[in-house]
């Protein structure tokens, strides 16, 4: 029963299903992991992205299915048995130990030698810089340096899998700008595989070769990064992913001049350059998604249709600049340069870049 | 009211707004030390201690009476001459039944039965607590609902079936039997403890420590127990106050020679013949309530020291 499929894949999950009772958290979920690919499970909390990582790690018993790391299938191995490191979003160090003891805390149940366990934490310690570290006890540690800690004792394992769950929710900004940086540094380095539990979408893209964005216990969406921002396979996804978020029109497909166009409130505006997947059949009820850098003003303006619209509320965000836009019932958002300024009330000629934008069906949300 | 008029200042007064802004109240707010709230509480306080205090105040200087000055009756006033003649006399010579060893023999069996006791009952009620939190398994909720319901039964109720069963296993009237008895009713009260505590860890480190590969002795020894302190302590001076005052279980499971300090204590103060010997009486009830006593001020501190070390998030 060996799927030749499964070769090369690092980690590959087969018709998983788990649920609580009655709650059923994941159904039937298939996911292959190549080897040395960072991937990101990608979700709002109560998606499953991290009973999904918990199941990969041996921590919960999935219900149905299989789960394989290596080709080798450990659906019924022990955490410890599977080649796998986890880091975790309260950092879950052990209190009255120090650093050092945290490190090598495994090592010494896995029964290793002294030399060879203070040869890993060495090398650990140097590639994450805890080195002055080692003796103190996490409570004397920072955030980021608990953290640090934290991936160092996944390090330590020399495993084929990261598993980190949420790592950086816990920090502030500023640090979890810096340590994102480092974790993908760390990823070029090693070039393990590492998948990577997250609700914070700019990690996501800044960090992955590949999301999977969840909802429900389902993945919506597998694709790299720029594909999941430029084409979302449903609203879904479009909505979740950017932010400031996509701008939505509902409306339905029409037809003039013998040219497909999404009519709403009475406006029309071309589809010229739109990629459909399928025919725009006239009359069909669509949503039209529109991210707010796809949206050009006054001289930005090239070869796209130009409709007027309102000023209703700037919000200035320093490099860029939020403007609000009435039209046709509808308040659009748009991003442009921060310098430029407009009067609350003001005029705009405003047009949508169709290239870029998206077209769901009213129904079934399901991209057009 | 005087903020209200300088914001109805108008114009003109301006600067006299000014200068108010300026020297108005700043800083900490000054707290009065003899404000009808703090009188109120202090003297509550004062009171409930006063009350608690005074019996044991009696006790002790009726203890360090001799037995011409007890028969004087003033039992609040201080001893004219001290003396430690009861209190040796309680330890070591007084009369109960046959024996007439004083309180010493129902101390030592005391500790016979308290150690073992709390030793057992606390290490198997930690370990059933941390795998009722941490290694869920099928039933384990019904398991700990029914374990919950026997805190709730009076022991009255159990006291006939456990004498025959303890009398056909023979081990009736040993302290074997009676160690027993208080390990088992120590064990839902404890577990509950136990579970409660262990659960409020976070989960996050115990799935950190399968992933290290620790087994659920080495999670249990290594991890969970150095985190535990204070509710180890916790659970002693339950234990021990508990089992140490008990005297239900003590007169129904031992036989006079094997009889623990409280019943030997009612003996000697209930007797009937004789003289009654307050002073003596007294310096037995202070030493068998010496130990429990002993247990508060000693794990008192190390509870709180316990706490404030949970505290720090680690």
């Amino acid at each position: 029963m060996t799927d030749l499929s499964n070769l090369s894949n690092s980690v590959s999950i087969r018709d998983l299903s788990l649920s609580f009772g009655a709650v059923t958290v994941l159904e039937n979920l298939n996911l292959d992991i190549k080897d040395g690919e960072f991937l990101v499970l990608l979700g709002s909390s109560g998606c499953g992205k991290s009973t999904l990582l918990n199941c990969i790690a041996g921590l919960l018993e999935p219900t149905e299915g299989q789960i394989f790391i290596k080709d080798r299938n450990v659906t019924w191995e022990e955490p410890k048995d599977r080649g796998i490191g986890m880091v975790f979003q309260s950092y879950a160090l052990y209190p009255q130990m120090t650093v050092e003891k945290n490190l090598s805390f495994g090592l010494q149940v896995a029964g290793l030698p002294k030399d060879e366990i203070a040869k890993r934490i060495a090398r650990a310690s140097n590639i994450l810089q805890i080195e002055p570290l080692l003796k103190r006890k996490p409570a004397a540690l920072s955030g980021g340096q608990r953290q640090r800690v934290a991936i160092g004792r996944a390090l330590v394992r020399d495993v084929d899998v990261f598993l980190f769950d949420e790592p950086l929710s816990n920090l502030d900004a500023k640090l979890r700008s810096e340590l994102r940086v480092e974790i993908k540094r760390l990823h070029q380095s090693l070039k393990n595989t590492m998948i990577y539990v997250t609700h914070d979408q700019i990690e996501a893209l800044t960090l992955a070769d590949r999301i999977a964005i969840m909802k429900s216990g389902v993945i919506q969406q597998l694709d790299d990064p720029i594909t999941i921002y430029n084409r979302p396979r449903n609203k879904f996804v479009a909505g979740f992913i950017g932010s400031p978020s996509m701008n939505f029109l509902t409306g339905e497909l029409a037809e003039e001049g013998g040219r497909p166009v999404f009519r709403t409130n009475g406006v029309s505006f071309s589809l010229d350059g739109y990629e459909a997947s399928e025919a725009l059949s006239p009359g069909r009820k669509v949503v039209l998604g529109v991210r707010p850098e796809h949206i050009k003003v006054d001289g930005d303006l090239g070869s796209e249709e130009a409709h007027d619209a309102i000023v209703d509320i700037e919000e200035p965000m320093g490099a860029d600049n939020l403007i609000w836009l009435k039209l046709a019932g509808h308040t659009i958002s748009v991003r442009i340069g921060g310098a430029r300024r407009y009067a609350v009330g003001s005029k705009v000629r405003l047009g949508f870049d169709m290239t870029m934008a998206s077209l769901f069906d009213a129904q079934t949300e399901e991209r057009i | 009211m005087a903020n209200v008029s300088t914001l109805n200042a108008t114009g003109a007064s301006m600067d006299a707004v000014k200068t108010e802004l300026a020297s108005g109240p700043r800083g900490k707010r000054p707290k009065r030390v003899m404000s009808g709230r703090n009188i109120m509480i202090y003297g509550i306080l004062g009171l409930a201690a006063l009350y608690y205090l005074l019996p044991l105040y009696v006790m002790v200087v009726t203890s360090l009476k001799g037995m011409p000055e007890v028969r004087l009756g003033n039992i609040f006033s201080p001893p004219m001459e001290i003396t430690f003649e009861p209190w040796v006399k309680a330890w070591s010579q007084a009369c109960t039944g046959l024996n007439c060893d004083g309180l010493s023999r129902g101390f030592w069996n005391s500790v016979r039965i308290l150690v073992p006791s709390v030793v057992v009952s606390i290490a198997v009620a930690s370990v059933s607590g941390y795998a009722l939190a941490n290694w869920r398994f099928k039933g384990s909720e019904l398991f700990f609902a029914v374990l919950i319901v026997g805190a709730f039964i009076p022991y009255q109720v159990m006291i006939y079936p456990i004498v025959i069963i303890l009398r056909e296993i023979g081990i009736y009237g040993s302290l074997t039997g009676l160690v027993i008895v208080h390990t088992i009713f120590g064990m839902p009260i404890l577990t509950l403890l136990f579970r409660n505590y262990f659960a409020g860890l976070p989960e996050e480190l115990f799935k950190a420590a399968r992933i290290d590969g620790a087994g659920f002795w080495q999670i249990y020894g290594r991890i969970m127990l150095p985190m535990s302190l204070p509710i180890f302590v916790v659970a002693i001076i339950i234990q021990v106050t508990g089992i140490w005052n008990d005297f239900l279980f003590g007169v129904v499971f031992t036989r006079p020679d094997t009889y623990p300090m409280t019943i030997q204590l009612n003996n000697i103060v209930n007797s009937v013949q004789g003289v009654k010997e307050y002073n003596v009486n007294m310096a037995a009830t202070l030493l068998t309530g010496a130990v429990p006593l002993f247990v508060y001020f000693v794990s008192g501190r190390l509870f709180v020291r316990g706490i404030a070390a949970g505290a720090v998030k680690g």
